[in-house]
């Protein structure tokens, strides 16, 4: 366990050292869903009604921006081979490296939504259902997503690859989330909708690393 | 170190690299305080062995065995006491020299091993540069430095003089000599000369193989 931990709190600081895998991902979240105005016009009943699926599509779509890297790196230099000798089961340093992952992009796209929120004219029944949402969802890109990253990995053009594969599996989560602050808005309980979203994540939690553990078992050999 | 004696072995190792057969019915054998230099042609399969002894890659047929137990029987006490150095250095480069290699001990519990095994490598005074700096030759002790720290009983290194120069072979050499000394066991694949006293040799060429036969099994 404390292997995991510390494998975990080095993920964390080597993408702390490297700024820009921490600035890119929550850059492209903010300047993405400061674009739709802009293409939309100005006026402010469609842009509320937008805000919510807006947000969300830009929250995934910059989940999906960081996540090539998230084996690539260790797999070019050598790091991964070290990781599965290691004295950690290579589930458990899955979760620690996508827990890193969210951590770097899923937290920032929690703590920007309220401000983009303000500037899409969100309803301001909707906050609390979108953090909410955001909470419980963003986890689960980076758990599907890491699970992506593991199968691609070695793969020519594996960016696109992943892209290909992973946005898919994110369809439930954009239904489920934008349904939960949509309905917040409309003054009906967002609940149901974010029961669902937790049942997704737990199930999500519990077979992603294993699946992403076995991907990577196959492209070690 | 690991008290007593201990035995490395394998035994009709066939190893298979997507359709070719890489080498087919390959014995070997290390004991404590024992090296094994694995030679031969590039393609040989030196590399696909020293994975296989590792348990990255597992063999197509044939046994590995520790002390005569299967090492598929428990692999995580196999992983436990092998220290692997493959091609790459796993460097990061945003790091120090002295946070890479305590980011791999650290995992096993030794991170207060790493100064000194730098210091064996004459790193010493590089400590605190980020890696990035490093020459490429600095980097490959860096790397040697990690497996030095591990405190693990079975080295298995892949070309480990890569890049060195003769003042860094003989640091090597010294590490060598006092992990075996100490109990410990080296599989070391190398085409550049390497003292290794009484290191017994392999010749992987010996057990290449042409080509797979259509639809036939090894036994």
């Amino acid at each position: 366990m404390n292997a995991t931990l510390l494998i975990f709190s080095q993920n964390l600081r080597l993408q702390l050292r490297q700024g820009s895998d921490l600035i890119a991902p929550i850059a492209f979240f903010v300047i993405a869903t400061m674009l739709a105005p802009l293409g939309i016009g100005p006026e402010p009943n469609l842009l509320s009604r937008l805000a919510p699926g807006m947000i969300w599509i830009a929250a995934l779509l910059s989940t999906q921006l960081a996540l090539d890297r998230l084996f690539q790196r260790d797999y070019e230099d050598g790091s991964l081979d070290l990781l599965a000798l290691a004295p950690v089961p290579l589930e458990l340093v899955m979760l620690a490296k996508t827990a890193a992952h969210w951590v770097t992009t899923g937290l920032p796209v929690l703590l920007a939504a309220p401000v983009l929120g303000l500037m899409m004219g969100l309803d301001r029944h909707s906050y609390g259902a979108l953090e909410l949402s955001l909470l419980l969802g963003t986890p689960i890109l980076s758990v599907i997503g890491a699970f992506g990253a593991a199968v691609t990995l070695g793969a020519r053009r594996g960016g696109a690859l992943l892209a290909v594969l992973v946005l898919p599996l994110y369809v439930p989560v954009l239904i489920f989330a934008t349904s939960a602050v949509g309905a917040a808005g409309e003054g009906l309980s967002p609940w149901p909708h974010l029961l669902l979203l937790s049942s997704m994540l737990a199930a999500a939690l519990a077979l992603a690393p294993f699946a992403a553990a076995a991907a990577l078992r196959n492209a070690l050999e | 170190m690991t008290e007593g004696s201990h035995l490395f072995s394998g035994a009709g190792l066939f190893c298979r690299r997507s359709e070719r057969l890489v080498f087919a019915e390959l014995d070997f054998s290390v004991a404590t305080g024992g090296a094994l230099l694995l030679i031969g042609p590039n393609g040989s399969g030196k590399s696909s062995l020293l994975r296989l002894m590792a348990g990255l890659i597992k063999p197509y047929a044939g046994r590995l065995e520790w002390d005569g137990l299967p090492v598929r029987d428990d692999p995580a006490a196999h992983r436990e006491r092998l220290a692997y150095l493959g091609h790459q250095d796993a460097l990061k480069p945003v790091l120090t020299t002295i946070e890479n290699v305590r980011q791999w001990v650290g995992l096993l519990g030794r991170a207060d091993r790493a100064e000194a095994a730098l210091a064996a490598m004459e790193l010493a005074h590089l400590t605190d540069l980020p890696a990035r700096f490093l020459s490429s030759g600095q980097r490959r002790r860096m790397a040697l430095a990690r497996v030095v720290a591990s405190g693990a009983a079975l080295w298995l290194l892949d070309e480990p003089t890569v890049g060195l120069d003769t003042v860094s072979i003989a640091a090597l050499e010294r590490a060598l000599a006092a992990h075996r000394a100490s109990g410990g066991m080296v599989v070391a694949a190398t085409h550049q000369g390497i003292v290794l006293p009484d290191a017994r040799q392999l010749d992987l060429a010996a057990f290449a193989v042409s080509d797979l036969p259509e639809s036939s099994e090894p036994a």
